[in-house]
Formats: C-alpha cells, sequence, structure tokens
C-alpha cells in the first residue's frame, strides 16, 4: 500500500472528519450569543455588587522611611555599599552576579544589562548630590568617594552592625551607638530626612526627559527593604505562601497560575538558587505539551480510554440504540 | 456586472474565503443533534466574557489608568473588570477540559485545538501585565516578585515588569489584540470544520469500516 492511500484509507476510517450525515436539531447562534452575553454581564456585574475589588493604596519611600527609619537607612546603607539583593543581582540590572542558570545555559547573562542600576549611585549618591545648599553634606559624599574601596567597605559594614540595635526617635531620625563610621551616618541622615519629605520618591524617578513612567528604581529600592514583603506576608502573598494566585484581601487573584506556583512549595524548587529558571523552563516544556497533545501518543488518546465521552453524548448514544 | 477577472488577488482571495466559510457555515441555523450537553455553554461563555473584558477595560482605558482609584464609577468598572476576567479563566479552563475529554482535534481540527490552547497561554500574560498596571500594592509586589521570573530566562531585558508605560501598553494594546486574533482564528476554524462528532461505539466503527467510504465533508488541517 503507497503511502497516499495509507492517507486515504486513515482519512475513510477516520469518521470524525466526515459529513454528519445523522440528524440535525435547530439553533440560532445568534441568539445564543445574545443570551450568554447579558448572562455573563449579569452575573459580571452581581459580582461586581457583592465582592467590589481590592485597591490597597502603593507604598512609597515617604510612608516606608516615616513608618521604619531604621529598615529604610539599613537598606540604603547596604545599596552604597552593594551588598544589598539589587547590588548583587546581575543582569539586566548590573554585573554583580551571573544571574540564574541551567547547566550551561545562562540567558540572563547572555541578553546582559539593559536596565543598569548602579545601587550606590542611582539609589543613594546621585539623590543626595541633588540636595543644594548642604555644604556638610557634600563634603561627606566627597569624603565617602575620595576614600579607598576597603575604608568604604569599613565604614559601611561597621554602621550596619550598629544599625541592628538602632532605634527610631520620635522625631523620625534614628540613634546609633557611636562608632567609626566615618561621613556615612552624615550621608544617610540627610536621605533619610529627604525620603520622609517624599523628595527621594521623586528623584529616583527624575530623568533626562519630563514625563516618566518607568519606577523601576522605586521599586527596585522598596523591594530590597521590608516595607514590601512585610505587607506582602500579612495578605499571603509571598511566594512560600503561593502568594503568586493570591491576591491582596480575600479576593481570587491569578488562580490560573496554581501549577506555575504550586512548583516554588517543593524542593529542590523551593531551596534553589535557580528556581525561576527551572521552574520555568517545566512550565514551558508543559505548555508545549498542551498545545500539542493532538500529536502525543497515549495523551491524545486517554479520552477514548476513559469514556466521559459517554456523559457528555449521552443523548445521542441513547438515540442511537 | 462585475468586472473583475479572474487574477485579480481580491476575487480569488474572496473565492476562497467563501469557498472555505460559506454564509450558512458562518452563522449557521442547524447543528447536528449530538451537540446536546452543558458543556458545549462554555466555548460561548468564554467568548461573551471577553466581550464584557474588553468592554470594561476600553472604559477604564478611555478615562486612564488612575481614574477608578478615585471615584466610585471607576472603581465599580474596574471591579466588572476584574469580575470578568475571572469568569473568562473559569469559563475557558472548563471549555478547553470538555474538548480534552471530547478529543476535539480529531477529524482534522488540530488547529482548533491549537488556537484555544495558545489563546489560554496569551491570556496569562494579558492579565498578568493588568495585574502590574493596577497602580497600587498589587501592581508593586507582583512587578517586584514576577521580574525574577522574566530576569532568569532573559525576558525581563526587554519586558521590564517594573516600567509602568511599558506594562500598561502591553495590557491594553498588544496583548488584547493578540487574544483577539487568536480567538477569531478559533472561531472560525471551529465553523469550517463544525462541530466534532462523538467518539463512534465499536459496532458503529465496524459498521463505518465497510469498502463503501462516503466522501469527506470536513477538509483536514
Amino acid at each position: 500500500m503507497t503511502r497516499a492511500e495509507r492517507r486515504a484509507r486513515r482519512q475513510r476510517l477516520d469518521m470524525a472528519s466526515r459529513a454528519w450525515k445523522g440528524p440535525y436539531r435547530r439553533y440560532d447562534l445568534v441568539k445564543e450569543a445574545s443570551i450568554a452575553l447579558g448572562v455573563v454581564l449579569a452575573l459580571t456585574v452581581l459580582l461586581t455588587i457583592l465582592f467590589s475589588s481590592p485597591d490597597d493604596p502603593p507604598s512609597t519611600i515617604k510612608s516606608w522611611a516615616t513608618a521604619d527609619p531604621v529598615d529604610f537607612v539599613t537598606t540604603a546603607t547596604t545599596e552604597l555599599d552593594g551588598s544589598s539583593a539589587m547590588g548583587g543581582y546581575g543582569p539586566p540590572y548590573n554585573h554583580a552576579s551571573n544571574g540564574q542558570h541551567i547547566l550551561f545555559i545562562r540567558v540572563q547573562k547572555w541578553l546582559g544589562v539593559s536596565h543598569p542600576i548602579n545601587t550606590a549611585q542611582d539609589f543613594v549618591i546621585t539623590p543626595l548630590q541633588s540636595i543644594t545648599g548642604q555644604p556638610s553634606l557634600q563634603q561627606a559624599i566627597a569624603r565617602y568617594q575620595a576614600a579607598s574601596d576597603k575604608q568604604q567597605g569599613d565604614w559601611t559594614g561597621a554602621y550596619e552592625k550598629g544599625l541592628k540595635d538602632a532605634k527610631a526617635r520620635p522625631d523620625g531620625s534614628i540613634a546609633v551607638a557611636k562608632g567609626d563610621y566615618g561621613p556615612v551616618p552624615t550621608m544617610l541622615r540627610y536621605l533619610l530626612g529627604f525620603a520622609q519629605s517624599g523628595g527621594l520618591d521623586g528623584a529616583l524617578l527624575a530623568s533626562k526627559q519630563f514625563y516618566q513612567t518607568d519606577y523601576t528604581k522605586p521599586l527596585l529600592f522598596m523591594s530590597d527593604g521590608s516595607v514590601l514583603s512585610d505587607r506582602a506576608m500579612a495578605e499571603h502573598l509571598l511566594g512560600k505562601q503561593w502568594g503568586m494566585m493570591n491576591e491582596t484581601g480575600s479576593y481570587p487573584g491569578q488562580v490560573w497560575l496554581w501549577l506555575y506556583t504550586f512548583w516554588y512549595q517543593i524542593k529542590p524548587f523551593s531551596t534553589s538558587a535557580n528556581a525561576d529558571i527551572l521552574v520555568l523552563t517545566i512550565m514551558g516544556v508543559l505548555s508545549l505539551a498542551f498545545v500539542l497533545i493532538p500529536f502525543i501518543p497515549g495523551v491524545n488518546a486517554l479520552p477514548r480510554w476513559i469514556p466521559i465521552y459517554k456523559l457528555i453524548w449521552r443523548d445521542h448514544y441513547r438515540a442511537i440504540g | 456586472m462585475s468586472v473583475s477577472d479572474q487574477r485579480s488577488w481580491t476575487v480569488r482571495l474572496r473565492r476562497r474565503a467563501v469557498g472555505a466559510l460559506p454564509p450558512e457555515k458562518l452563522l449557521p441555523d442547524g447543528q447536528p443533534a449530538y451537540v446536546s450537553s452543558w458543556i458545549y455553554v462554555f466555548g460561548v461563555l468564554s467568548l461573551t466574557s471577553l466581550v464584557v473584558i474588553i468592554g470594561s477595560g476600553s472604559i477604564l482605558t478611555l478615562k486612564g489608568p488612575g481614574w477608578w482609584h478615585f471615584t466610585g464609577v471607576g472603581h465599580f468598572f474596574n471591579s466588572m473588570h476584574l469580575w470578568s476576567v475571572e469568569l473568562f479563566f473559569f469559563f475557558m479552563v472548563v471549555h478547553l477540559w470538555g474538548k480534552y475529554w471530547m478529543a476535539a482535534w480529531r477529524g482534522g481540527r488540530r488547529r482548533v485545538w491549537i488556537t484555544g490552547a495558545v489563546t489560554f497561554l496569551v491570556a496569562i500574560p494579558c492579565a498578568l501585565t493588568g495585574y502590574v498596571s493596577q497602580q497600587n500594592f498589587d501592581a508593586q509586589w507582583i512587578s517586584t516578585q514576577a521580574k525574577d521570573a522574566m530576569n532568569s530566562v532573559g525576558v525581563g531585558a526587554f519586558f521590564n515588569l517594573t516600567n509602568f508605560g511599558q506594562m500598561y501598553s502591553y495590557h491594553v494594546l498588544l496583548l488584547p489584540v493578540a487574544v483577539v486574533v487568536l480567538v477569531a482564528a478559533h472561531v472560525l476554524l471551529v465553523r469550517k470544520h463544525g462541530v466534532v462528532p462523538p467518539f463512534p461505539l465499536a459496532e458503529e466503527s465496524a459498521a463505518q469500516e465497510s469498502p463503501d467510504p462516503s466522501p469527506s465533508g470536513a477538509e483536514a488541517s
């Protein structure tokens, strides 16, 4: 039997490709669609009236620095010496690390730094340099920049230790035990004041143009502190809390991500430094398999073996006896 | 009287389109009798949920991304947008499960399944870009967390979840257009090939294996 003959035979036997010769029933497509639209619209309005939608106000750097000045200053110090999560992140923000990988596949590294961020310069020094009329601040910045890398590290390292026992004062400033911190406390005192006045929110958005829609810098700065994660934990939004499919309040979130977030709950993904690329690779393979189900032996035969179809088409099978 | 000739691209396109989808196939007034189950409703419910999503989203777009935070009417339409999205995904998942158990790709209908499955996958980033465009705490948290996944596979180099302007553009234009085009292709393919018939029972199959084949009514993909 030739290939064409085999194909013709397959088509002959493939009853599903033949025109239906059996009975028809009356069907009004436009009426059905109109009724469905009415039902969905009514259901949507009902859910809207009953449950509304969440809208928790965003955190700002001003609100963070005011509510928790010690955490703000601690985070800013780690941005200054590059020891923050963002400081050591790698692409697409900086070259501090190579990012995540699977075996020899390092896509994160290969695509390079597309949104360059120098945490010390962008989050601390440049905003401070925008504050004018403060000679002691500019002297402190100059002294810090003139110091060796080792000296800078000694100052910030000592200050970070001191910050562990720091207390917030009623006036919004912080009290840190005396130590050899060089110009770092002066710089961060001004940065804290700048942040509490709301100036740092604007400074981190400033760019070469008047209009601005890119919130990368303020969001990444805040994500290094505890301002976002504390709120997220209270709302059950952390990754380990299945947060990817949750929403603020008691609302359903992106429930369709249940399988995606599932992997983050189990080992090795829950403890791997390469969890994101591992999980995305698994989900990529599963997504491809989902699209290609008609071609996957076994998976495409399962509906024939498990006769749920007899329930779906029970009227038809009853009619043909 | 028509002055068009056989070489006209327009005439050829029209003939091809009408040949594949004659009006009675595009807008049928009859269905095979086996199309008789509640499971069939979920396809049109998914489609109409998408209409409500686009309608409520268009109103939000007309007034700008900040409007719904400060007005009751805006919040109402935002809530409608949220709930229609939840319904859309729910209906679509039930529809997909139903079609899986029908093995609805049979009889040259593989492209019908593929366009449906790809629509589901494209709807996910469409929703994600909406979540990060909300300009509230939810948007802050989701964007700063999801960026790590995007960055790990290199997507973050050109798809920056913390860039509100970029995400808003994706959410109100690029991804919805992709979803609508996919849904349109899916629906046209369903109309072209018709609703997949039931599995033949064993005795039915044996009878159909007779040496007198009837002509194929649906084109193979």
